[in-house]
């Protein structure tokens, strides 16, 4: 490969050299397990605590708080089943736009007797708090809401969501995977009861994740076995893992210097002719840019870039294994044949402005050639 | 999506885009919604398909089926264009995805309409 431009940050990030350092120190000198009683044990205990002290303090929470998993889906998992299971049966609330690790989870637990209201989103993907209000039942028992989409970038207003489920006593659960040390979450000023991280989002190792679970809340674990993370996730912690993604909390996020180039791209992108940015333009993650293009299709977009060095990733059917484009951009009303057209460009630190401009030409010419050749234009005016 | 070189060479370089201008035959399958819309259109001179274009709303593979059966069709008689199936094309295009053999059906099913359309005019004109 000659190019190299990586703009499929929300699929998953490079890991930052300070993290790989320390990491590799871990998996060197303090390897210890940390629940064994000898020096090597308790120095990874040191190092394993330390890392909860640090994620605790992101999101202004308490230390015991912080659960380590194995990344986003697991701790979605454990929010949502670990809550249904608990409770026995109930409604569980969510949107239509969530993660499959959310909407897959809810689909499994509506096959074992609970039930389960998808709220529909405007056309910048936002919830409707009124609809959410009215959705609330008597056995309703848990709303889970993802902080920002990792499609089209909207984010939720979870601090409005938190007051709801506070007056009527329900657990509210966030999937902030993709939000996370983007956008500020204080567990102190909102009134949130879990919220999911991934590691591998930020610049850290993949396969490590954290459940935050408020004080006082209880669930039902997934994985039985030992007794680690208060007893909630069993199994030796992934003590380099977990330390890598302390680490990469503590990066400089650059979020002005990443949102300056969002802009950039966008606007850029924005000069083709019949197309349109998707998601809210205020309320969106400083490095998400999702592109509408009309009369031509994502997959060959996607490989038209690919062959110039350039990975993004696109909303379209033919990309998937299935026949129906992202449920996410039909959920917000485009066209199929809209959806099929789309192209997530989703920016981090590492991106350069030069990288941007090279984008934007490419982009440009490559919608000009597939256009040529596709028998639709003008039939979506 | 694990796509073979050969048909990565047509989606790239396709000598066959376009549209012809009073086409002796033309066809149109697929549809928006599903994300595949293709449409040949040829021309005939003395019996046989001088020039054949392809315009193509879909995936890479379907691009490449629509350049791969328009290399195939061209200089053929319209009786043999009428021989022609999906599984030409696959055969010209190499392994794709399970999921990716529909592209080629939808080929042959514009040749067909194209030749369809062909022979009302031809019978029109007679």
């Amino acid at each position: 490969m000659k190019t190299k431009i990586y703009l499929d940050n929300g699929a998953t990030t490079k890991v930052d050299s300070k993290v790989v350092k320390v990491m590799q120190k871990i998996f060197t000198k303090n390897y210890g397990n940390p629940s064994s009683l000898h020096q090597f044990g308790q120095d990874a205990h040191n190092y394993l605590e330390e890392a909860r002290i640090t994620i605790a303090n992101k999101l202004n929470a308490k230390p015991e708080e912080i659960i380590f998993t194995s990344g986003g889906t697991e701790s979605d998992n454990l929010a949502i089943k670990g809550a249904a299971y608990l409770n026995g049966k109930g409604h569980i609330i969510t949107s239509k736009i969530e993660h499959p690790a959310v909407l897959n989870t809810c689909k499994e637990l509506e096959k074992q007797g609970f039930t389960v209201t998808y709220l529909n989103v405007d056309k910048f993907g936002l919830i409707n708090l009124k609809e959410l209000e009215e959705s609330v039942k008597e056995n309703t028992f848990l709303i889970s809401i993802m902080h920002a989409n990792n499609e089209i970038g909207t984010i939720q207003p979870i601090d409005e969501i938190g007051k709801i489920a506070k007056k009527y006593n329900i657990l509210f659960h966030t999937d902030a995977v993709q939000s996370f040390i983007k956008v500020p979450i204080d567990v102190t000023k909102i009134n949130i009861d879990m919220i999911s991280l991934s590691s591998h989002k930020i610049h850290g190792p993949k396969g490590v994740g954290t459940l935050y679970v408020k004080s006082g809340l209880k669930l039902k674990p997934l994985i039985d076995g030992g007794n680690h993370e208060r007893k909630l996730r069993a199994g030796t912690e992934n003590v380099p893992g977990i330390v890598g993604f302390a680490e990469a909390t503590k990066l400089e996020p650059q979020l002005d210097y990443i949102k300056k180039l969002r802009d950039k791209l966008i606007l850029g992108l924005l000069e083709i002719p019949n197309s349109q940015l998707n998601g809210h333009p205020e309320k969106r993650l400083v490095n998400n840019v999702s592109i509408s293009f009309n009369f031509v299709e994502g997959e060959g977009i996607l490989f038209s870039l690919d062959q110039k060095g350039i990975a993004v990733s696109t909303g379209s059917a033919c990309s998937s294994h299935s026949l129906e484009p992202s449920h996410v951009l039909l959920a917000i009303g485009l066209k199929h044949e809209i959806a099929h057209g789309t192209i997530r460009f989703t920016l981090s630190k590492f991106n350069t402005e030069e990288e941007i401009d090279f984008t934007i030409k490419n982009v440009k010419s490559i919608i000009e050639y597939l256009r040529k050749m596709s028998p639709v234009r003008g039939a979506l005016d | 999506m694990n796509y073979n070189k050969k048909l990565l060479a047509l989606f790239r370089n396709p000598k066959h885009a376009g549209e012809i201008k009073d086409p002796s035959g033309v066809g149109e399958v697929g549809n928006m919604k599903c994300g595949d819309v293709m449409k040949i259109s040829f021309k005939v001179e003395k019996g046989k398909i001088t020039e054949i274009k392809f315009l193509t709303f879909g995936c890479v593979a379907a691009i490449a089926s629509s350049e791969a059966l328009c290399r195939i069709v061209k200089g053929k008689t319209i009786e043999q264009a009428e021989q022609i199936t999906n599984k030409d094309i696959l055969d010209y295009i190499g392994e794709v995805p399970a999921l990716k053999v529909h592209c080629s059906v939808l080929g042959e099913e514009a040749l067909k309409q194209a030749i369809k359309y062909y022979k009302k005019n031809a019978i029109k004109q007679n």
